[in-house]
């Protein structure tokens, strides 16, 4: 136990670690320690930031699934609209329609009718001149047969 | 370990307790009287390794530190070139947390502003005065006997004057002189950081001012040296006792069955003990290392 020159053979081997270790060991693995920590710290950020778009983006489909239910919303009453509107001029068409019909019909009905008075009248006419010639032959009686005539004609 | 069977406690005691001093070969020519040889070669007694003086080296602590030393750089450079930035493998993973765990200390304790020297220091303090108090858990005659025999085949010497002590730290040369390179550290910073007036006048004019100046010298002075001794110190007489305890538990094996399981036990309970005490020294002379160069950079 005497201070010898150990003391200085302890120092200088105490130097000569303390650079080795500040030239060759130190550096290297802290700048991986600190590397590391980047890495992580970049990690976790891209991470933060995948969860930030995942969730834009779910907010985003909810939007366009939303929209397009509206759209498909407005289609559907669109097109019930349209049915309607459609089958409501169908409607109007068909009683239009049937209303001209029934109006050429019953126009034509009265033209027949009017045309079968008419025959009717031409042909009651020469019956009763066929009539009064008969009877002519029978008997003239101008005055009295024309006054009958005239009436009959009127009644017509 | 002594060969003859008539060893002492005493003896026992004493001869774990020498170093494997190298140095100029000394005879004792009459009691007390000491004779240089002239020749260089290992101290046969603690006597013949006082008169060695100061031109003589302590093989065994040179040997181990340097072993040490060694292996803790050699492993953490191994590390320091296979390192990634990815996945660690289990021994990077290990070496991590040592240096994350000397990197926190030196931020929590160190407010110098950016110093690469301190990290690197804190880490190698710790690591090495952990390794070499690590020594301390091995059965205390396990390495000496080892060596006592190792020698006494190879060389043919006596093995009963082989000394060998396997704790550096036990060894006052060696935490003196790491404590002297801390000191050297802090008197530069000092110098560095605040110049030569801010230092000398920090030295001379605190704490009282400067109409008590001598007062003050001596004062700052005496601060200034007690941190390198109480470094030094604290760490040897920690480990020397420690050391102690194994070498009186040891002694207790050759005193019978009883009193040797005893001593078994005994030994069991402060090894485990120990483990808190070698962790704890090798901290605190970091820590403490870290704090004098941080006051070194302080200004008042």
């Amino acid at each position: 136990m005497n201070i010898n020159a150990t003391l200085i053979g302890q120092a200088i081997a105490f130097l000569i670690f303390i650079g080795f270790c500040m030239k060759y060991v130190w550096p290297p693995i802290i700048e991986a320690l600190d590397e590391r920590k980047k890495k992580i710290a970049d990690g976790l950020a891209a991470a933060e930031r995948g969860k930030h778009e995942q969730e834009l983006a779910e907010k985003r489909a909810q939007q366009v699934i939303h929209e397009a239910k509206e759209q498909a919303n407005e289609i559907i009453t669109q097109a019930q609209r349209r049915g309607n509107e459609i089958v409501d001029e169908s409607k109007d068409n068909a009683r239009t329609e049937g209303e001209r019909i029934l109006v050429s019909a019953q126009a034509e009905i009265k033209q027949e009718a009017n045309r079968a008075r008419d025959e009717l009248r031409s042909q009651v006419g020469s019956i009763a001149i066929a009539g009064a010639a008969k009877i002519l032959s029978r008997e003239i009686d101008d005055k009295a047969h024309t006054d009958l005539l005239e009436e009959l004609v009127s009644r017509i | 370990m002594a060969s003859e069977s008539s060893i002492t406690s005493a003896g026992y005691i004493k001869h774990h307790l020498q170093n494997l001093t190298l140095g100029e070969k000394h005879v004792e020519s009459a009691t007390g009287v000491w004779t240089s040889t002239g020749e260089l070669g290992f101290a046969e007694s603690a006597q013949e390794a006082t008169q060695m003086g100061f031109w003589s080296i302590n093989v065994d602590t040179m040997f181990m530190s340097l072993l040490l030393g060694g292996l803790m750089m050699w492993f953490f450079r191994s590390v320091a070139k296979s390192i990634s930035s990815g996945v660690p493998t289990p021994t990077q993973n290990f070496a991590e947390m040592i240096i994350e765990f000397i990197n926190d200390t030196v931020r929590g304790s160190f407010s110098g502003g950016k110093n690469d020297l301190v990290a690197p220091l804190g880490l190698t303090i710790f690591v090495w005065i952990f390794l070499m108090n690590l020594m301390d858990l091995v059965p205390v005659d396990f390495i000496p006997m080892l060596v006592a025999q190792g020698a006494s085949v190879l060389f043919g010497v006596d093995p009963s004057h082989v000394y060998f002590k396997v704790v550096p730290s036990t060894d006052p040369n060696a935490t003196m002189g790491m404590a002297l390179v801390v000191f050297g550290l802090m008197l530069y910073y000092s110098f560095k950081v605040k110049g030569t007036g801010g230092f000398l006048a920090e030295l001379s004019l605190e704490p009282f001012g400067k109409w008590a100046l001598p007062i003050n010298i001596v004062l700052e002075t005496v601060t200034l040296l007690a941190k390198p001794f109480s470094l030094g110190l604290r760490l040897f007489g920690n480990m020397y006792a420690g050391e102690m305890v194994f070498i009186l538990i040891a002694t207790m094996y050759s005193a019978g069955l009883v009193i040797g399981s005893v001593a078994g036990l005994l030994q069991v309970g402060w090894a485990i003990f120990h483990i808190l005490i070698i962790t704890l020294q090798a901290f605190i002379f970091m820590v403490l290392t870290i704090v004098y160069i941080d006051m070194a950079h302080q200004r008042h």
